[in-house]
């Protein structure tokens, strides 16, 4: 499988990050070697086989539904670019 | 007066116990020995102050009766772990000013044993590379350069290799006595092996993620760079442990390590896996191989011819898995939360702009990957395909461990290459980590420990696999291995003051 520009575009755009026009064809050919490389894993039979979901056979430790972390407010926004009352702030997406 | 600059993490260790030297002097001589190195390009923020306000503190420690292991050890901490007020950014434009709120849990157990920080490690942006020349911050220079056919040095820079490149380096000029590193696909082995360290990469679960900035959350693991085998066992014990905060941290206990280095090995079964004789393999890495063989079979180790036939998928798979991780991971990148914001249209279009103009080629080359093989329609086919190979590779090491303790391996399929050499072919630096990336694919450690010198003069070192939870006896192999071995070569100082 292969990608043409125009599903370069695509995913660049799912990715939420900008490829300019004349990027886009550079950036076909380094993904599709990528692709054609991996490729392949196909000669592999797969059949009956589980995909792993975990390196380590680990059951997840559960606690109490409790609060146990939170009330620092400053410190959660200290690094945002931009912040106001208390917010993170973004352009308007609201007309 | 001595250099302590040359000391070993025990050695250091052990004088520092003794009062023969304090930490507050150990540490200023790291200091002098950074500034002089500044041109390597292994730290990117020096936190002298810091330093030595904690080597004062390590003093009190030892003063007072309750020195640890790593007590008055003054070292360099990659970047990519949080710092509390400390530049964090995994050598990423795109965490511009980024300064956490919060240390990470791997640092905060070497503080608590009175470890000092010198400094934060360059390293490959988000540690994707195997380089060191996807920093944002600009590439590392290995320590070590090759000898022309004359003997001179030659003057050209080789890559300390990636992705923590910068703790290699700072390491092995000798400006920090051990460094933390992290290690995905081999990230802490290969550099290692190009600048004649011990890197360790411990078992999926030894140490707790928590407050490392995530790459491919399935395989990060948090390990030591370190001079000597010795080292790596002290450093270790203080970084592992369980984390309440890290839901796939393992709650066993730290052994100590250290005790686990008995120097004997008889009776011990060394697998030798065929598959890792590939094609084009420099001559000099087969001889170490053998050479390796012969070492631990001298020791009295047993060894094993074992089959891990899967091996040859090991790296399409892990460039299916890892991007597809880190597709997810950096989704949290958007200029909102943290770092650099460039302004758009709207919402959509700042984030756009705002991570086109944050990531660097490669970071972003994995998004993209990464995003297409998680996407509908090709799920299946990319990522699941790979995740169920995934298995199959973890299989082979099961079915191995029936028949040996240890595997042997080289660590990389080359010594430092020159710096520039392989950046504009992504898929050449990616076979770098042909002989490290099925181990992480399986969870399992690896250590990397120099063995030799290639006819260039350059390092290169041999890789002990080990199996889940099993760094004592790995260990154990390493340190018999680093011993029969005899690496004592350091590289010829052509930084700096060369007086």
């Amino acid at each position: 499988m292969s990608v043409d520009k125009e599903t370069v575009a695509k995913i660049a755009n799912l990715a939420r990050i900008e490829v300019s026009d004349n990027e886009l064809e550079n950036t076909m050919g380094e993904l599709n070697n990528i692709l054609d490389w991996v490729e392949q894993l196909s000669e592999v039979n797969t059949d009956g086989i589980e995909a792993m979901t975990s390196v380590v056979a680990a059951d997840l430790p559960l606690r109490e539904d409790k609060i146990t972390d939170g009330g620092y407010r400053e410190e959660v926004i200290k690094n945002a670019p931009l912040a106001e009352h208390g917010f993170f702030a973004v352009p308007k997406v609201i007309e | 007066m001595r250099d302590l600059t040359k000391l070993t993490l025990s050695a250091a260790r052990d004088a520092l116990h003794k009062k023969d030297i304090s930490a507050a002097e150990l540490t200023e001589a790291h200091l002098r020995a950074i500034d002089d190195a500044s041109e390597l390009n292994a730290y990117i923020e020096v936190t002298a102050d810091k330093a030595m306000d904690m080597a004062v503190g390590a003093d009190k420690m030892i003063n007072a009766g309750n020195a640890h292991g790593m007590t008055g050890i003054p070292i360099g901490i990659k970047d990519l772990y949080c710092t509390k007020g400390v530049h964090s950014q995994s050598s990423s434009h795109i965490l511009d000013g980024f300064k956490p709120e919060y240390e990470s849990t791997v640092t905060s157990n070497l503080w608590a044993d009175g470890a000092v920080m010198l400094g934060k490690t360059n390293q490959d942006e988000f540690a994707m590379g195997s380089s060191n020349e996807n920093s944002h911050y600009g590439p590392v220079k290995n320590p070590w350069r090759a000898d022309k056919k004359n003997g001179d040095l030659s003057d050209k820079n080789t890559v300390p290799g990636g992705s923590s490149g910068g703790s290699a380096a700072a390491v092995a000029a000798d400006t920090s006595i051990a460094a933390t590193g992290t290690d995905t696909g081999g990230s802490i082995r290969q550099p290692a092996s190009f600048t004649g360290l011990v890197g360790l990469k411990p078992t999926y679960g030894r140490c707790s993620r928590w407050g490392m900035i995530a790459f491919a959350s399935s395989l990060d693991q948090a390990g030591p760079l370190t001079k000597t085998v010795r080292d790596a066992a002290i450093m270790m014990e203080s970084m592992a442990g369980y984390d309440p905060k890290d839901s796939t941290s393992t709650n066993i206990p730290v052994p100590n390590y250290e005790a686990a280095l008995t120097g004997d090995i008889r009776g011990l079964k060394v697998g030798i896996p065929r598959e890792y004789r590939v094609d084009g393999m420099p001559n000099g890495i087969e001889t170490l191989w053998s050479q390796g063989i012969d070492w631990l079979k001298d020791a009295g180790a047993e060894i094993i011819d074992i089959s891990l036939p899967h091996t040859k998928y090991a790296l399409p798979t892990y460039y299916i898995v890892a991007p597809a991780e880190c597709s997810s991971n950096l989704a949290r990148y958007d200029g909102v939360k943290y770092g650099l914001r460039v302004n758009g249209d709207s919402l959509d279009d700042m984030y756009k702009k705002t991570r086109a103009a944050g990531f660097g080629d490669e970071v972003k080359r994995r998004i993209l990957i990464g995003t297409y093989v998680l996407s509908a329609g090709y799920y299946d086919a990319y990522y699941l395909k790979a995740q169920r190979v995934r298995t199959l590779i973890a299989n082979d090491f099961k079915l191995a461990y029936e028949k040996c303790d240890v595997i042997l391996t080289p660590t990389a399929p080359s010594a430092a290459f020159n710096l520039g050499e392989k950046v504009s072919d992504p898929l050449s630096m990616y076979l770098n980590d042909v002989f490290t990336v099925p181990a992480s694919l399986a969870g399992l450690p690896g250590i990397s420990v120099p063995a030799g010198l290639n006819s260039q003069g350059l390092p290169l070192g041999l890789q002990l696999i080990g199996q889940a939870f099993g760094e004592e006896q790995l260990l154990a192999v390493a340190d018999v291995l680093e011993c029969a071995a005899g690496f004592k070569a350091k590289p010829k100082k052509w930084w700096g003051d060369k007086s």
